[in-house]
């Protein structure tokens, strides 16, 4: 079967251990995190995992069971990039001489569509938010001029789908 | 109008009291129903031991010789009541002693629970004496674990921990308290645990898939079921046997589902797998409809998957999401305890009979008997063979004994031969594999089923890896039947070295202590067999003894368990000899 980029969206309480254990179902497979991402979602109380995997549908399908069967995780589902609204973040910390120095660097930062947030006499920090590709190549343009920093986060993705999590949590609770 | 308000008051009293942490644990045990638990002491969990102390008269500690024998001890029990086992242990090596018991009872689905000290709040995470991440160690092997650091959570999260050990597929639970909530008070009050929000134990059942897993039955020619450990664990022993009836099927069994149907039953074929009995392991690949029930694929039952029913239509009773579709791709997968599916699945059963079909499995069976059973269980060469004891002891015991086995050739015969009457009798460790487990596990068996006779049947290898539980044989007096198959080798791994390392044997062979005179050192009762003709005589001794026995039984060093099926090969290629 052919591999390919599955986010994986993990509803669950909130638990100390949970994050091991989840970790654990991708260790023991050899199938390496790309990206995560741990926050709160739209229900109180209830965290979102989002977790970018690159393999086959066939292990993403079974890796889902296995993390649906933690009892602290609510639902977990798993998309192709075209079932979701995905964005991954970036900063660059970058020698503010550059920015005087050399030209292009404000060109970059005008095509990048990115944003300064802040900046002192030794450096400024871009941020820019988008898709892996677009960081990429904005990571591309300002590599040969130097980059003192540079950290990207995990992927944060919503589905276009609906999500019935709500729904889910009551019909739990009747049951 | 004063005795009222006394008898209100009083009746407060009863539902929330003033007490410590440790007090509070023997009190949600107790809410529990249990009487029985195995464990060892040490220091972050004396509180605890001390009001075992006190209430040593509703609840019986059993002290093990090691951690790990109470994980096995506790599974023994688990498996033969179906209640949950509980085992306890102090933090740093008395919890890591238990993991290799927790991770056999996740493996193979054993409600457990299982108590661990730790020490003080204040001190977690400074590599404090005896301080171990019980809870991450424990993580991959357990079905859920938490660590108590506050005396308030007590109650709830011994009754989450019972509910989730029992509920839908059952497994091992892992419970961490730090000493400073087993020494702090708190008002205490037990619920029991009915739900919790993110876990759904059993699935509903969807009465189309059993629609269609009807129709497929009904229509099929050569319909085939193999049963496993879920039957007994849903408790469907009974829906089974219906099934089985009215439809007309042949029904073999994994060795975790072994005795959930009675051995001698018409239309029980007996074992699949690597070394289960040729027609159910060669028929599996001409069977039209393969109907697996409660059991999860086991590589040990497949085989080679590339070529493992490929020409049938699989229906998957199964009440684990996760189950589905993970080794073998099924055509219709009905959720939920099977206890319920079957009983859903009954009424549109049309009854039948497959008179050729069946013949097949008797034809297979006759090629089996004549090259393999006949020579294990009545042998005519001179030593004696691991099968002829079974044989004796199935005899002694009228085909009704508890079986408790430990892992190696003496195991697969043991699973091979014994007869069963009743479910819930056949103990082994099939998932794990775990070497020491027969004794200890027989204890446990022993001592939550005292009105069955309990035979454990251990290598001379895998009974020095628990002997010190003999201690606790003969400190309770607990009437189990030890019988040691002793080959003077790691038996099964040597008949590896020798089919497929060219009899290299590397480390298998072993020069055994005299086990007779160990056993006489606990002051158990023992005997031991070289020769055939003083077998049967043996065994009568050993079943009649109303005290714990020890029975030691040379057999030949060399014998290999046939037939087996050759990892990566085909359930049709097992090969007889
Ligand atoms: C040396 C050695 C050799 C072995 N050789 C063999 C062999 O030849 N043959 C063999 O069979 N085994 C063999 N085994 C054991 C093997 O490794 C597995 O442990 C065994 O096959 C698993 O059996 P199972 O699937 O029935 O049980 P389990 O592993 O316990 O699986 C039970 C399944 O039932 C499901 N379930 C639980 N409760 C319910 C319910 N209420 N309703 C519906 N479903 C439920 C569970 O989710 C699970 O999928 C061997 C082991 C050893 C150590
Ligand atoms: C704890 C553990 N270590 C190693 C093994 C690998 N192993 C499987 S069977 C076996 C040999 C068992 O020998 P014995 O107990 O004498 O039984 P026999 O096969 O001779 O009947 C070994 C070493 C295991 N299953 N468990
Ligand atoms: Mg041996």
């Amino acid at each position: 079967m052919e591999k390919q980029w599955y986010t994986i969206s993990v509803y669950s309480e909130n638990n100390v251990g949970l994050l091991n254990r989840i970790s654990g179902i991708f260790l023991k497979r050899h199938i390496n995190i790309e990206g995560l991402n741990v926050s709160k979602s739209e229900i109180e109380g209830v965290s979102k995992f989002t977790i970018v995997i690159f393999t086959t549908e066939d292990w993403t399908r079974k890796i889902v069971h296995q993390i649906e069967k933690q009892i602290e995780v609510i639902k977990a589902f798993y998309h192709t990039d075209d079932d979701i609204i995905y964005q991954e973040s970036a900063l660059f910390k970058i020698a503010s001489h550059l920015l005087f120095d050399e030209r292009q660097i404000q060109n970059i930062i005008k095509e990048s569509n990115s944003q300064i947030v802040t900046v002192n006499r030794e450096f400024f920090v871009l941020a820019k938010t988008g898709r892996r590709h677009e960081i990429d190549e904005m990571h591309n343009a300002l590599e040969p001029y130097g980059i003192m920093q540079f950290v990207r986060s995990g992927r944060i993705a919503v589905t276009k789908a609906a999500m019935p999590i709500s729904e889910l949590l009551t019909e739990f609770q009747e049951n | 109008m004063e005795t009222l308000k006394a008898e209100k008051k009083e009746k407060k009293q009863e539902t929330t009291m003033r007490i410590t942490g440790a007090e509070a644990l023997i009190h949600c045990l107790l809410a529990e129903g249990v009487d029985l638990i195995y464990g060892y002491p040490g220091g972050a969990i004396m509180p605890v031991y001390d009001e075992l102390y006190k209430f040593q008269d509703k609840l019986t500690h059993i002290l093990t010789r090691h951690e790990q024998g109470a994980a096995h001890a506790a599974q023994g029990y688990a498996r033969v009541t179906g209640r949950v086992g509980v085992a306890m242990a102090t933090s740093g090596p008395g919890a890591t002693n238990l993991v290799t018991g927790i991770a056999d009872a996740q493996i193979d689905s054993t409600p457990m629970v299982c108590i661990t000290g730790q020490v003080t709040r204040s001190l977690l995470g400074s590599d404090a004496f005896q301080e171990t991440d019980i809870v991450g160690i424990s993580t991959p092997v357990t079905k859920w674990n938490y660590q108590i650091t506050r005396v308030e959570e007590i109650p709830e999260i011994m009754a989450k921990a019972f509910y989730i050990a029992r509920s839908g597929r059952p497994g091992p639970v892992l419970v961490d308290i730090t000493k400073n909530a087993q020494f702090d008070e708190l008002d205490f009050k037990y619920e029991k645990c009915t739900g919790v929000r993110s876990y759904k134990p059993v699935p509903a059942p969807d009465s189309l898939a059993i629609e269609k897993a009807a129709e497929l039955i009904n229509n099929a020619k050569k319909p085939y079921i193999i049963f496993g450990q879920g039957v007994i664990l849903g408790e469907a022993e009974a829906e089974l046997k219906a099934l089985v009836e009215k439809g007309g099927i042949p029904a073999a069994w994994t060795i975790l589902g072994l005795s959930a149907m009675e051995t001698d039953h018409p239309l029980n074929v007996g074992m699949v797998g690597m070394h289960g009995n040729y027609g159910p392991n060669v028929l599996t690949n001409e069977c039209d409809v393969l109907i697996a029930i409660g059991m999860r694929f086991d590589d040990r039952v497949t085989g080679n998957l590339a070529t493992y029913a490929k020409q049938a239509k699989i229906i998957h009773f199964e009440i684990d999401p996760a189950e589905v579709n993970k080794n073998v791709k099924v055509d219709v997968a009905v959720m939920g305890n099977a206890k319920e599916t079957l009983g859903m699945l009954l009424p549109l059963i049309n009854k039948n009979e497959h008179k050729d079909w069946l013949a097949e499995f008797d034809k297979k069976h006759q090629i089996e008997f004549e090259t393999v059973i006949q020579k294990d269980i009545h042998p005519t060469k001179e030593g004696l063979t691991m099968g002829e004891v079974m044989e004796q002891i199935n005899i002694a015991t009228g085909n009704n004994a508890v079986i408790v086995s430990d892992v190696g050739q003496h195991q697969m015969i043991a699973c091979r031969y014994a007869k069963f009457k009743e479910t819930k009798s056949n103990i082994t460790s099939g998932g794990l594999g775990t070497m020491g487990f027969g004794l200890p596990a027989a204890i446990g068996a022993k001592m939550g089923a005292m009105d069955r006779e309990v035979v454990a049947i251990i290598g001379d290898g895998g009974y020095q890896m628990t002997i010190q539980e003999m201690g606790v044989i003969f400190q309770h007096n607990v009437p189990v039947k030890i019988v040691v198959l002793n080959n003077d080798h790691l038996g099964m791994v040597r008949q590896w070295q020798e089919l497929f390392f060219e009899s290299r044997y590397a480390s298998t062979v072993m020069t055994n202590p005299d086990f007779v005179k160990i056993a006489e050192g606990y002051h158990i009762k023992a005997r031991r067999v070289v020769q055939r003709s003083e077998l049967k005589d043996a065994v009568e001794e050993m079943i009649a003894s109303k005290d714990p026995y020890f029975l030691e039984v040379k057999v030949e060093k060399e014998d290999n368990v046939f037939p087996m099926i050759p990892t990566g090969a085909s359930v049709a290629d097992i090969r007889l000899k």
